[in-house]
């Protein structure tokens, strides 16, 4: 009994920080996503930031520094994806595919220098008061600073797209391009707009895991967290705030892997590592049903089910 | 709708068709596509020099490496045959309207299959073994495959997503096997399975890396070309996706239709799995494909999902990679350029196609 106590405390309060990475390309695809546009490369724009915001932060000694250059490194791949897909009109899949293989290819390159660094990078602070709550201040209250802004992105992203001027005029493109271009808005510059600030989100994220998680770099280390990612918006049925219990789940479920590991369970890691990749499409599987309805319709032609 | 060339096409339909199918499908096309490449060279010469290194004499040494050589020829060719595969993998479910992004997990799956086959089925006849290995490496596919097609079905999961994060699941599901079950006892520690018998492996030509593995994709290409050109199926396949309602009403089963193609495609890239660890691995080992499935997806995009020009994207997509793994060993590169390379390639080949419209 006691140990099924500490399995999920212990999940619960391991599932915020591995989340945050996925948090911030659930916000990058959501909005990309939003503006009819979909950004396979997500992955590619995560692995940029984390390479780019490790190799920043180790030269310069700066978290901060790093954190920048993550979501430069994430826009700037995304301008690729947004060149072609908007200005080339190249199918959406195939460039985002190439986008991620190219974006391991160049983080591979790069970041062959620093594979054993460890640097000093984001720490953890406890917000005094509500840290001291059992379990969920634990969760919630001892992350680091890009876990807090996670936290206020999500409702004023909610915000934005729901009420001001701007969301509309994303939202509007990506039900349909040609009545908003009638409107009297220019779909190719919001969708440019959408897919780089989804980047340079991702490239936050990508920073999250390498500056602020492990303080390590390794090739490849986003394994599959911008694909997840996008499965998540479609989960979240593309609201910010379904997108943040989304990423929870999933971080849940790389907290429940990491306690099960810890208490020596008698089945293979390996097993345990398909856990968040697993029950990110058992929930799609289950959940599906409103996905139709809720996606954008200039995204059916790319995403029929 | 024109199934195959009719031999009373016009010119005219027969250069818009050329146009129409992607930049390696012969014409213009072709010659936009070698524009592409030169581009992506340029780039690559300018990301090779930013990073100290001479790309003149990085080129010339890939150039004698690659094709200059007996030897990175036959590098080419190994490369080469899983490409194949798992390039047709992604063109025929394309199809019927599906995208098979999964070919890196069905190749994973394949080669635990056939390998599961070699291990505990062996026989002596080369002739029994192999072919069965190859049909257990499709049927391993297939079966990978057929998950993502079933939630498509009966869940509505979007089978981009649902095969994307199945092959994250299939390479753990080796890791599963090779660091646990199947781990050879004497192979200290390393977390390789029992080599093959002398049965399971394809024979190697004239001494080279280069394997008798090269006839499947040559069968499955040849079989792939006959079916989607030449019979009512390929033609019923493509009315299905092109129109499934249309297809539908005509007394087409368009769900089996897709589901086969779907499948279909997952059993091109467990051959694909397969024809590596028989031919290249000889046993099975964690990273057995490096990319191999995504990078015959979008070979088969470039040459627009026509089995004969992905002889042509899967040609130039192998030689990059080599050129990769060449100038690793002669200009002290990581191997990682060969996919920056390939990327680059792939953006400007993309790119270099016409816009039908602006951007509206």
């Amino acid at each position: 009994m006691s140990t099924l106590w500490l399995v999920i405390s212990g999940t619960l309060t391991g599932a915020v920080g591995p989340g945050i990475s996925v948090l911030y390309a659930v916000y990058g695809e959501l909005i990309t996503e939003r503006a009819g546009r979909i950004n396979l490369g997500m992955e590619g724009c995560m692995l940029a930031g984390a390479c780019f915001g490790f190799v920043a932060t180790a030269e310069s000694g700066s978290a901060a520094i790093g954190i920048l250059a993550g979501m430069a490194a994430g826009a700037m791949a995304a301008s690729i994806h947004a060149g072609l897909v908007i200005y080339r009109d190249t199918n959406q899949l195939a460039t985002g595919l190439a986008l991620t293989l190219f974006a391991g290819g160049v983080t591979a390159y790069v970041g062959r220098g620093y594979v054993d660094d460890i640097i000093q990078g984001l720490n953890p602070i406890a917000i005094p008061g509500l840290a001291g709550i059992p379990v969920l201040g634990e969760a919630l209250f001892r992350q680091d600073i890009l876990a807090y802004v996670a936290y206020g992105i999500g409702p004023l992203l909610w915000f934005v797209l729901q009420y001001t001027r701007w969301g509309l005029s994303l939202r509007a493109v990506g039900e349909s391009a040609a009545v908003s271009f009638a409107a009297g808005r220019n779909p190719a510059t919001l969708q440019l707009a959408a897919i780089l600030l989804g980047g340079a989100l991702a490239g936050v994220g990508g920073a999250q895991l390498s500056v602020g998680l492990t303080h390590t770099w390794s090739e490849g280390m986003t394994a599959g967290r911008g694909f997840i990612a996008v499965a998540l918006v479609i989960f979240g049925l593309w609201s910010p705030l379904r997108g943040m219990a989304g990423a929870l789940l999933f971080g849940g479920a790389v907290g429940l892997q990491l306690q099960l590991q810890a208490l020596g369970a008698p089945v293979s890691p390996f097993l345990l590592d398909m856990l968040p990749y697993a029950l990110t499409l058992g929930v799609l599987a289950v959940w599906t049903g409103a996905a139709d309805r809720a996606m954008p319709a200039g995204l059916k032609t790319i995403l029929r089910t | 709708m024109n199934s195959g060339a009719g031999s009373n096409e016009s010119l005219l339909s027969k250069v818009h068709r050329l146009w129409r199918c992607g930049p390696f499908s012969g014409g213009e096309p072709a010659l936009r596509a070698a524009l592409g490449i030169l581009l992506a060279l340029a780039v690559f010469a300018a990301f090779l020099a930013a990073t100290g290194i001479d790309p003149a004499a990085a080129f010339s040494k890939g150039w004698e490496g690659v094709l200059g050589s007996p030897l990175g020829l036959s590098e080419v060719g190994v490369t080469m045959i899983p490409l194949l595969l798992t390039a047709l993998a992604t063109a025929v479910p394309t199809r019927v309207g599906l995208v098979n992004v999964g070919g890196e997990g069905q190749l994973f799956v394949g080669a635990l299959t056939a390998t599961g086959v070699a291990l505990f089925f062996p026989v002596s006849q080369i002739w029994l073994m192999l072919p069965a290995m190859a049909l257990a490496g499709c049927a391993g596919g297939g079966a990978w495959a057929a998950i993502a097609a079933l939630l498509r079905w009966w869940r509505g999961v979007n089978e981009v997503i649902s095969t994307l994060l199945a092959n994250y699941l299939a390479i753990l599901l080796i890791d599963v096997f090779v660091f646990g079950p199947w781990k050879n006892p004497e192979g200290l520690g390393y977390p390789y399975t029992t080599p093959f018998g002398l049965a399971a492996v394809f024979p190697s030509i004239a001494g080279s890396r280069f394997h008798w593995g090269f006839l499947a994709p040559v069968i499955a290409l040849v079989v792939t070309y006959v079916i989607l050109n030449r019979t009512s199926w390929g033609f019923k396949m493509r009315a299905v996706g092109g129109n499934p309602e249309a297809a539908r009403r005509r007394g087409i089963a368009v769900d089996r239709y897709a589901i086969a193609a779907m499948v279909a495609g997952g059993a091109l890239a467990g051959l694909a799995g397969m024809v590596e660890v028989s031919g290249i691995h000889h046993d099975l080992r964690p990273g057995i494909s490096n990319n191999l499935g995504y990078l015959g997806l979008l070979a088969s995009w470039l040459a627009g999902h026509n089995p004969v020009p992905i002889v042509a994207a899967c040609f130039l997509i192998a030689v990059f990679l080599v050129a990769g793994d060449v100038l690793q060993l002669t200009a002290g590169l990581p191997s990682a350029a060969g996919l920056v390379l390939i990327g680059l390639a792939l953006f400007f080949v993309l790119g270099m196609r016409r816009v039908e419209r602006r951007a509206l």
